[in-house]
C-alpha cells in the first residue's frame, strides 16, 4: 500500500460532513468515532466509581465510628458495583476496542450495521442516565448490591425499579453490539481473510458476542420480572405467593456468570495481540487460543450455580457445578501457557503495553487460582460472602479486565489518536498502581480468610489492621490511576505525533496511518497469510 | 469523498436471525420459570388452566397462524412486483393481529372480573401455586401481547413503505425481516397455548 495516497485522505478525526464539532460526533456512524465516544464515556464512569470505592475504603479506616450512615454505605457499594460492572467492565473492551479495531483487523470499512452501532451507544448512555437518576428519585439510591437479590430487592423502599430498568437498557445495548459484531465477522472479512487468518482479538470478540447474545436476554427478563413484581406483585419470586427467591438467583447467575467471560475474553484477546508484537514472533498455539475462547464461552455458560453453593440447592447440583467450575479453568490456563510460550525465546522489546500485559497475566493468575479455590466445596462454605470473594473478583475484573483494558489502551492509543504518550510517565504510574493494587486486594483475600463478611458497614477490632493496610493500598492505587489517565490526557493534547507503526506490529491496523482515514482502507487489502508473520521468521 | 453504498441482504437477514435468538432466550427465561413452578405445583397448575377459556385460546391460535400465512403471501407478492396485492395481504395481517389483541383483551377483562389478577383479594385466598400460575399467565401472555403490538407497528410501517415504494421487487429485505419477526411472535404463541390453556 502506498502511504502518500493514504495521507491524502483526511483522518477520521476531521469533520468533512455537513455537521461540525460535537454534533458531528453525536450523529456519526463511523465505528472509530463510536469507539472513541464509548472510551470517553466509560473512563468518566470509571473515575466516578473509583471515587465511590475510595470513599468506601475510607469508611473502613475506623471500626465503629463512621463518616457516613449505614444506609449511605449500602448505596455506595451498590453504586460502585452497578457502575463498574454495567458501565465499565462488561461493555469496556468490546465497545471501545472492538468497535474501533474489529473492522480494521478483518480488513473492513465499518461494522455490518453502522446505524445500529450508534443506536447501541445511545442505549448505553440512556442506561447510564437512568442509573444516575435512580439515585436521586423515588425512594433514594438502591441498597441491594449490584446483584439485586430477591426477596430484598422486591421489598426495599429504595428506587430499585429504575436502577433495574437501567440495567435492562444497558443489556439491550450489549446485545445489539453482539449482533453487530457476529454479522461483521461473518460477512465483512477482506478477501483471503479466512477464519484462521483472523487476529485472535477477533476470535475473542466473536466468542464474547455469542455470550452477549445468548446470556443477556435471560437477565433482561429476570430484571423485568423484578419490576413487575414490585409494581404488580406477580409473585414469581415471592415465597408468600408460592414463588421462589432461589429461582431469581438461578436466572440472575445464568446471565451474570457468563457475563464474567464477556468481561475477560476481550481482555485476553487484546493481550494476545500485544504479546506477539513485543516478542516479535508469531503467537504460540494459534488454534489452541482460538478454540479456548470458544470453549470458555461454552463451558462458562454452565457454571453459574457456583455462586449459590450455600443457598440450599441439592448436593448433586452443587457437586456438578463444582466439577464444571474446575473444568472452565482449563481453557483459561491454555491461554496463559500459550502467552508464556510466545514470550519464550522471543526478541522481547519491553514497552509500556507489554508491562501492562504481563501485569494482566500475573494478577489474572492470582484471580484465576483463587477462583479455583472457591470452586472447591469445603473452602467455598468457609469463604462464602466474605472479603475473599471481593478480593478474588477484583483480581479478575480489575487485575484482569481492567489491566487488559489499560494494556489495550496503551497499545492502540498512538493508532487511535495519532499521539504518543510519555513512556516514563506511564512506567511511573505503574509502580503505585501495582503496589497499591496488591496491598488492597490481597489484603481483602486475607481478611476474607480471617472471616470478615463482605458488604458490612462496621468491622470487629481483629480485622482492623488489615483494613488499614487495604485502605492505604487504595490510596496508592488511586494515585497510580490518576497519574496514568493524566499522562494519557496530556499526550492527547500535547503529545508528540505518533508514527504509523510505533511498536513494529504486523496486523492490519499498523498498515494504516495514525490516526486512520475515514473508511480505514484506501483499497481493501487481500490477505495471503496468517496474522502474526514477523520478517525474521518468514525468511 | 465518494459515498460508500454498502448493501448486504444476507447480512441483514443474519442479523435478524441473531436478534430472534435473543428473543427466544428472553422467553426462554420465562419458560424455565414455568417448568420449575409447574414441577413444584402440578395440581394447582391443573386448576389454574381450567379457569382459562381454551376455545378462545384456540381461536386466537388460528387467527395468528393465518396472519403468519398472509405475511408470507405479502412477501411473495412483492417478489412478483404485485404491489396492490402485497398491500392487501399486509392489511389482512394487520387486521388479524388486531383481532388477536381484541380477543386477548376480552380474556384478560374476564380474568380481572373474576378477581384473578396479581394482588387481587380473591386470588390471595387461592393456594400459592395458583397465584404463581396467574402471575406467570399475565407475565407471559402480557409480554407476548407487547410483542404483537410491536410487530403490528413494524408491519404498519412496512405497509407505508410498500405504498411509497421503499419496499419493492428488488429491495424487500425489510419486509422479509419484519415477516421473520412476526413468525417469531406466532411461534411463541404456539408454545403458550398448551402451557396455559391446555394445562388442565
Amino acid at each position: 500500500m502506498t502511504t502518500h495516497a493514504a495521507t491524502a485522505q483526511p483522518s477520521y478525526l476531521v469533520d468533512t460532513g455537513k455537521r461540525k464539532g460535537l454534533l458531528a460526533w453525536l450523529t456519526t456512524t463511523d465505528h472509530k468515532r463510536i469507539g472513541v465516544l464509548y472510551l470517553f464515556s466509560m473512563i468518566s464512569f470509571f473515575l466516578v466509581a473509583m471515587g465511590v470505592g475510595f470513599v468506601m475504603r475510607l469508611v473502613q479506616l475506623t471500626t465503629f465510628q463512621k463518616l457516613i450512615t449505614a444506609q449511605t454505605y449500602n448505596a455506595l457499594f451498590t453504586l460502585h458495583g452497578v457502575i463498574m460492572i454495567f458501565l465499565f467492565v462488561i461493555p469496556g473492551l468490546p465497545a471501545v476496542f472492538g468497535n474501533f479495531f474489529l473492522p480494521i483487523l478483518i480488513g473492513a470499512k465499518d461494522v455490518a450495521f453502522p446505524r445500529l452501532n450508534l443506536t447501541s451507544w445511545y442505549f448505553f448512555m440512556a442506561g447510564a442516565i437512568l442509573a444516575v437518576l435512580s439515585l436521586f428519585t423515588g425512594g433514594g439510591a438502591p441498597d441491594t448490591g449490584w446483584s439485586f437479590y430477591a426477596p430484598f430487592s422486591l421489598k426495599t423502599g429504595t428506587n430499585v425499579s429504575l436502577a433495574v430498568f437501567a440495567a435492562f437498557v444497558l443489556g439491550f445495548s450489549s446485545m445489539l453490539t453482539g449482533i453487530n459484531f457476529i454479522t461483521t465477522i461473518h460477512r465483512l472479512r477482506a478477501p483471503g481473510m479466512k477464519w484462521f487468518r483472523m487476529p485472535l482479538m477477533c476470535w475473542a470478540l466473536y466468542s464474547t458476542s455469542w455470550i452477549q447474545l445468548l446470556a443477556t436476554p435471560i437477565v433482561a427478563i429476570t430484571l423485568v420480572l423484578v419490576i413487575l413484581e414490585r409494581f404488580f406483585g406477580i409473585g414469581i419470586f415471592d415465597p408468600a405467593k408460592g414463588g421462589d427467591p432461589l429461582l431469581y438467583q438461578h436466572l440472575f447467575w445464568i446471565y451474570s456468570h457468563p457475563a464474567v467471560y464477556i468481561m475477560i475474553l476481550p481482555a485476553m484477546g487484546a493481550i494476545t495481540e500485544i504479546i506477539p508484537t513485543f516478542a516479535k514472533r508469531t503467537i504460540f498455539g494459534y488454534k489452541a487460543i482460538a478454540f479456548s475462547s470458544m470453549a470458555i464461552a461454552g463451558v462458562g455458560s454452565l457454571v453459574w450455580a457456583h455462586h449459590m453453593f450455600t443457598s440450599g440447592m441439592s448436593n448433586l447440583a452443587i457437586m456438578l457445578f463444582s466439577l464444571l467450575t474446575m473444568i472452565v479453568a482449563v481453557p483459561s490456563a491454555i491461554k496463559v501457557f500459550n502467552w508464556v510460550g510466545t514470550l519464550y525465546k522471543g526478541s522481547i522489546d519491553f514497552q509500556p503495553p507489554l508491562l501492562f500485559a504481563l501485569t494482566f497475566i500475573f494478577l489474572f493468575a492470582i484471580g484465576g487460582l483463587t477462583g479455583v479455590m472457591q470452586g472447591a466445596l469445603a473452602i467455598n462454605v468457609h469463604i462464602h460472602d466474605t472479603y475473599f470473594i471481593v478480593g478474588h473478583f477484583h483480581y479478575v475484573m480489575f487485575g484482569g479486565t481492567g489491566m487488559g483494558f489499560f494494556a489495550a489502551l496503551l497499545y492502540w492509543f498512538p493508532k487511535m489518536f495519532g499521539k504518543m504518550y510519555s513512556k516514563k510517565a506511564i512506567y511511573a504510574s505503574w509502580f503505585p498502581m501495582f503496589i497499591g493494587f496488591n496491598l488492597l486486594y490481597f489484603g481483602m483475600l486475607i481478611l476474607g480468610m480471617m472471616g470478615m463478611p463482605r458488604r458490612y458497614y462496621v468491622h470487629l477490632p481483629q480485622f482492623h489492621t488489615m483494613h488499614v493496610v487495604a485502605t492505604v493500598g487504595s490510596w496508592l492505587l488511586v494515585l497510580g490511576l490518576l497519574m496514568f489517565f493524566g499522562a494519557l490526557l496530556y499526550a492527547l493534547f500535547k503529545g508528540p505525533k505518533a508514527e504509523d507503526n510505533p511498536w513494529g506490529g504486523v496486523t492490519l491496523e499498523w498498515t494504516l496511518t495514525s490516526p486512520p482515514i475515514q473508511e480505514n482502507f484506501e483499497t481493501i487489502p487481500t490477505i495471503t497469510h496468517g496474522p502474526y508473520q514477523f520478517e525474521q521468521e518468514s525468511q | 469523498m465518494s459515498e460508500h453504498v454498502h448493501r448486504d441482504d444476507f447480512g441483514a437477514r443474519l442479523g435478524m436471525w441473531l436478534f430472534l435468538v435473543t428473543e427466544i432466550v428472553l422467553f426462554g427465561g420465562l419458560f424455565i420459570g414455568y417448568s420449575y413452578m409447574r414441577y413444584k405445583y402440578p395440581i394447582e397448575f391443573h386448576h389454574g388452566g381450567a379457569e382459562l377459556n381454551a376455545t378462545l385460546g384456540v381461536i386466537n391460535t388460528v387467527v395468528l397462524l393465518t396472519s403468519s400465512l398472509t405475511v408470507v403471501l405479502a412477501i411473495v407478492a412483492i417478489q412478483r412486483a404485485e404491489k396492490k396485492r402485497a398491500m392487501a395481504f399486509l392489511g389482512t395481517t394487520l387486521a388479524l393481529g388486531l383481532t388477536f389483541l381484541v380477543i386477548k383483551s376480552f380474556e384478560w377483562a374476564a380474568k380481572f372480573h373474576h378477581g384473578l389478577y396479581p394482588n387481587a383479594p380473591h386470588l390471595a385466598t387461592l393456594p400459592p401455586g395458583e397465584q404463581v400460575f396467574f402471575g406467570l399467565y399475565f407475565t407471559m401472555t402480557g409480554l407476548h401481547g407487547l410483542h404483537v403490538i410491536v410487530g403490528l407497528t413494524i408491519l404498519t410501517v412496512m405497509l407505508w413503505w410498500v405504498a411509497t415504494d421503499r419496499v419493492r421487487q428488488d429491495r424487500y429485505i425489510h419486509l422479509e425481516n419484519s415477516g421473520l419477526y412476526w413468525h417469531l411472535v406466532d411461534v411463541i404463541w404456539i408454545f403458550l397455548l398448551p402451557l396455559f390453556y391446555l394445562a388442565a
